[in-house]
């Protein structure tokens, strides 16, 4: 699978205020020694594509954390290693997560300079309560400013928001969603709100101080969704992202295909091939013990593990039934080493199938939007 | 020889409704004896099993052996036979009963005569006991002495002028109890040269001494290193020890005539000895056994699995240690498509069932998946053959079945009469038939013959429910007979769920099997295909019920730092869907099990 290109994932931990659903690798600093960390994960960035040798890259991808936040230099100086250190392919994408505060709106003049070509802002909400609720730093009008910059700056423009907010009607969310639209990105990543485990929110979920739509609403929620983002000629290709034709990210394919991808960075994953054998890898959480441990032994690595056939299979599984196109039999094959029927329990896929979870042709075995619904109780039928 | 003269002994035992007293009486007793010092007095001393301490019953019979000083100047040996109140002890009772000459009837003097007082005055009276009232609480502001002593009359037919007045718990009148016991208790009869006769009033297993065997010496003697023959079984065993309880053990030479103790004599396990038995000497054996008693034959069976398949050998065990100390329990391997390997169990009765249950879960830390009691049916096949069935998946073909018979019970009612109009209601939809209504001032007695299928089904639920928790309820069996019975099936998207099949009446079926899937459709959560619920008798669906498909379930972000996580997460989920009981591609919660089988009629 060397021959397929190899996504770089780049984190930076670092975010002005953390957000209380939040449970992704982010710190709070009063100051934070950019020079520092800059020139650790350039550091980590030699020591990975030293091993992995000059493959093509097919992304990048700056995520966090608040990698707006980053010096647009040292997104340079990333961009430029990366292109050396690896066989950048011709359309390669340079992604960079920002939100719409002025302080990192002020920026996106330097981060297009630096090579990115896609921005994907993380607006979350348009109306002021939700914004607040929240926790987010920035306005409903400095989230519209911030994306009429960007789509004026960037070729590519992707923004994020959350639904199911605690009380949201359907009404509502539709209302919202259309504003949304209006504001022409050519990719939005609509997500459900989740309470995910040690965030302000579960804290308060557990209080009772959440009400949160339940699982009926939650699908018509979704629903609505899909049929809004359709309107303005948006697909869904994954079950929380949606695109205009050729404009799905390419970086997250990789994932969801289940290609190769080197994580660079506190706390960043990946999934690499080393002499024919897939590794897991994950990079030491704490942004400041990883930079010590790059300064010493040039990488943050605190796990390596190959991955087993059997998770191999389950991963990729996983993945790409997130994906509307679904699994090539082919390539699982190839990628996982075992066939797409020894992996999964032919007589749930049976009933999947009669019951419209999924399809399956010769070249594809795909979810169909009410599979990807329920695709986690899917999963756990299917995946042997 | 450490003989007492016949005449210094008094055996009793204490017949009570439950709460009305008899532990904290008998704890008295022992304290005003000197058996045990204030300070070595623990609450309820007889009751030593964790259950009977917390449900004030007593499941085993105890005994204890009082010295008491007399006012008429002689030291009198009174030895106090413990009995178990419930009815699913009723044969327990009886033993006890007969190993005794007299009986104290303690009543709560604010409550009265209850049902359960009722059946075991009457085994009483049936031992012919001597029977001396004792109304207990008469210090409560609710005490009405004068009113219960009448309606002792009335009901039980006993002359209640003389009831002992006292208060158990204040300590009130103690004294007059052990008086009356000496005055008016006939002391037992014997003949110590005569060759020996011992009843075998109850056994069990100490870990220390092995099996511990009760005993009433009638006749003759009993001492270590004697050979003994158990008269029944034909066995011979050595006497390792004889003793009594005061109520700690106490070794002594030997028991005579009228004396009650224990014997030890290396047995393994108490199914190795017979209850009701007669023990005699092995070389001077006495030439006719002592009346026996009937053996204990279970009534409810139910299915017990265990909820982790990969305890069932542990489930194992624990009835085998159980079994040790209850050989009125019974148990055989189960086979259940839906449950897996557990045991199917057989129980005295409903009480016996879940003490049994509740021993598995608090002694043995099991958790258990109980399958619906079923009474034990008689199929009169058209071969000619009658079979016992007390699972209803093992029902044959109704082409095979030329008819099939079921077993009744006489239940005693007693009740406040505002309940009584419901009490009726209750009895009459379960299909009872009365048999005698009368009254005692404001209390109903109801004597109804019933279905004992129709009780296993929350009966006691329903008459607490409808009384407010004032009717008391007692049952004996009271034979088979002939019945129009049906096997409801339960079916999950088709298919038999073994476990959740049940056996009723023609004329309950439809609403019972109704009533069933709806249940199962609000315990079984949505999952990711629809199910239907359906139930069926023979190839007739009587009832269906739908559960759609749950509408989402999906992780809203999965990038690449998730995979590894999501990955754990599914493996998760599919440990947890082991552990689950998979009908089909259904996954039916214990909950489902439980509940479903506590159903509403």
């Amino acid at each position: 699978m060397t021959d397929e290109p190899i996504a770089l994932y780049i984190h930076w931990p670092f975010c002005l205020a953390k957000c209380p659903y939040c449970d992704f690798n982010s710190h709070v600093r009063e100051r934070i020694d950019q020079t520092r960390f800059a020139t650790a994960l350039r550091s980590e960035l030699a020591w990975e594509a030293a091993r992995l040798g000059s493959r093509p890259l097919g992304s990048i991808f700056f995520g966090g954390g608040t990698p707006s936040l980053m010096n647009p230099d040292t997104v340079a100086a990333l961009i430029a290693d990366a292109k050396r250190l690896f066989a950048a392919t011709d359309d390669i994408e340079i992604t960079l997560e920002a939100n719409p505060t002025s302080v990192e709106i002020a920026r996106l003049h330097a981060f297009r300079d630096a090579g990115v070509n896609r921005i994907s802002m993380g607006i979350q909400a348009l109306n002021a309560t939700d914004l607040t609720r929240l926790g987010r730093q920035h306005s409903a009008a400095q989230a519209i400013a911030a994306l009429e910059l960007a789509r004026s700056l960037f070729p590519r423009l992707s923004f994020d928001l959350i639904y199911a907010r605690p009380g949201q009607t359907l009404p509502a969310w539709r209302a919202e969603l259309r504003d949304a639209l209006t504001l022409a990105a050519d990719h939005l990543s609509l997500y459900q709100l989740t309470i995910e485990p040690g965030t302000v929110y579960e804290a308060m979920h557990r209080r009772g101080e959440l009400t949160l739509p339940d699982d009926d609403l939650a699908a018509a929620l979704y629903d609505a969704t899909a049929e809004e983002a359709d309107r303005f000629g948006l697909a869904p290709y994954e079950v929380s992202n949606y695109a205009s034709t050729g404009a799905e990210s390419r970086h997250n394919l990789a994932y969801w295909r289940y290609r190769d991808y080197a994580g660079i960075g506190p706390g960043a994953h990946g999934r690499v091939t080393l002499n024919h054998t897939l590794f897991a890898t994950r990079r030491h959480r704490a942004p400041e013990p990883w930079a010590e441990r790059v300064e010493r032994d040039g990488h943050g690595t605190t796990h390596e593990d190959a991955v087993s056939q059997r998770d191999r299979a389950r991963e990729m599984l996983l993945m790409g039934l997130r994906l509307t196109e679904g699994i090539d039999p082919a390539r699982f094959a190839t990628r996982t080493g075992t066939p797409l029927h020894d992996a999964i329990d032919p007589e749930i896929l049976a009933m999947a199938k009669s019951e419209a979870y999924l399809t399956e042709t010769n070249t594809r075995l795909a979810a169909t939007p009410e599979g990807r619904k329920r695709l986690d109780s899917l999963l756990a039928a299917l995946v042997l | 020889m450490t003989d007492t003269p016949l005449s210094l002994i008094r055996n009793f035992s204490i017949i009570a409704h439950i709460d009305h007293g008899k532990s904290t009486l008998a704890d008295r007793l022992i304290q005003h004896t000197g058996g045990l010092s204030a300070r070595e007095m623990t609450e309820q001393v007889l009751d030593n099993m964790e259950l009977e301490k917390e449900r004030g019953i007593t499941i085993k019979a105890q005994t204890v052996r009082l010295d008491y000083p007399a006012k008429d100047g002689k030291t009198y040996v009174l030895n106090l036979m413990d009995t178990p109140g419930h009815v699913d002890f009723a044969y327990e009772v009886s033993r006890s009963l007969a190993a005794c000459e007299g009986s104290l009837l303690v009543v709560d003097a604010s409550q009265g005569v209850e049902a359960q007082t009722l059946a075991n005055v009457y085994q009483a009276l049936d031992a012919k006991h001597e029977i001396v009232p004792i109304l207990n609480k008469i210090d409560l502001p609710a005490a009405e002495p004068d009113k219960v002593k009448q309606q002792i009359e009335d009901v039980i037919g006993l002359d209640a002028s003389d009831a002992v007045m006292i208060s158990a718990k204040t300590g009130l009148n103690i004294e007059g109890v052990l008086e009356a016991l000496v005055t008016r208790l006939p002391p037992p009869t014997g003949d110590g040269a005569a060759p020996l006769k011992a009843l075998v009033v109850d056994s069990w297993y100490d870990q220390y001494l092995g099996v511990v065997i009760l005993i009433r010496v009638k006749d003759g003697h009993i001492r270590k290193g004697q050979k003994i023959r158990f008269m029944a079984r034909g066995s011979v065993h050595n006497v390792d020890q004889v003793g009594v309880f005061r109520p700690r053990l106490e070794v002594m030479e030997d028991l005579g005539p009228g004396e009650m103790g224990y014997i030890t004599a290396s047995i393994k396990t108490v199914a190795d000895v017979s209850v009701g038995d007669t023990i005699t000497d092995d070389r001077v054996p006495a030439a006719a056994a002592l009346p026996g008693f009937k053996p204990s034959i279970p009534v409810v069976w139910c299915g017990l699995f265990p909820v982790d398949a990969d305890d069932f050998e542990k489930l194992r065990d624990s009835l085998a240690k159980l079994r040790l100390n209850d050989a009125s329990f019974h148990y055989e391997a189960e086979t259940s498509a839906a449950l897996g390997f557990g045991f199917r169990c057989g129980f005295l009765g409903l009480l016996h069932l879940e003490i049994i249950q509740e021993r598995l879960s608090r002694e043995f830390d099991l958790d258990l998946i109980a399958t619906a009691p079923s009474v034990v049916y008689r199929l009169h096949l058209t071969s000619g053959a009658t079979e016992e069935l007390h699972n209803p998946a093992d029902m044959p073909d109704v082409m095979k079945i030329q008819f099939i018979e079921e077993p009744w019970i006489k239940a005693t009612i007693m009740v406040p009469d505002e309940y009584l109009g419901s009490i009726l209601t209750l009895c009459s939809e379960r299909r009872g038939q009365q048999a005698d209504l009368t009254y005692v001032g404001n209390r109903a007695m109801a004597v109804y013959k019933i279905p004992l299928n129709e009780v296993v089904f929350d009966f006691y639920d329903r008459l607490k429910s409808v009384s407010r928790g004032y009717a008391s309820f007692d049952y004996q069996m009271d034979g088979y007979q002939e019945s129009d019975l049906v096997r409801i099936s339960i079916l999950v998207n088709a298919d038999p769920v073994d476990a959740l099949s049940f056996i009723a009446h023609r004329s309950q079926a439809d609403r019972r099997g109704r009533s069933i899937c709806e249940k199962l459709k609000d315990l079984i959560p949505r999952q990711l295909f629809k199910i239907a619920i359906q139930a069926a008798i023979g190839g007739r669906v009587v009832a269906r019920e739908t559960i759609g498909a749950l509408s989402k379930d999906v992780t809203a972000k999965c990038y690449g730092g998730d995979i590894s996580r999501k990955r754990k997460l599914l493996e998760k989920q599919k440990e947890g869907k082991k552990r689950m009981r998979q009908f089909g591609k259904v996954e039916i919660p214990q909950s489902a099990f439980l509940a479903a089988l506590k159903m509403d009629a």
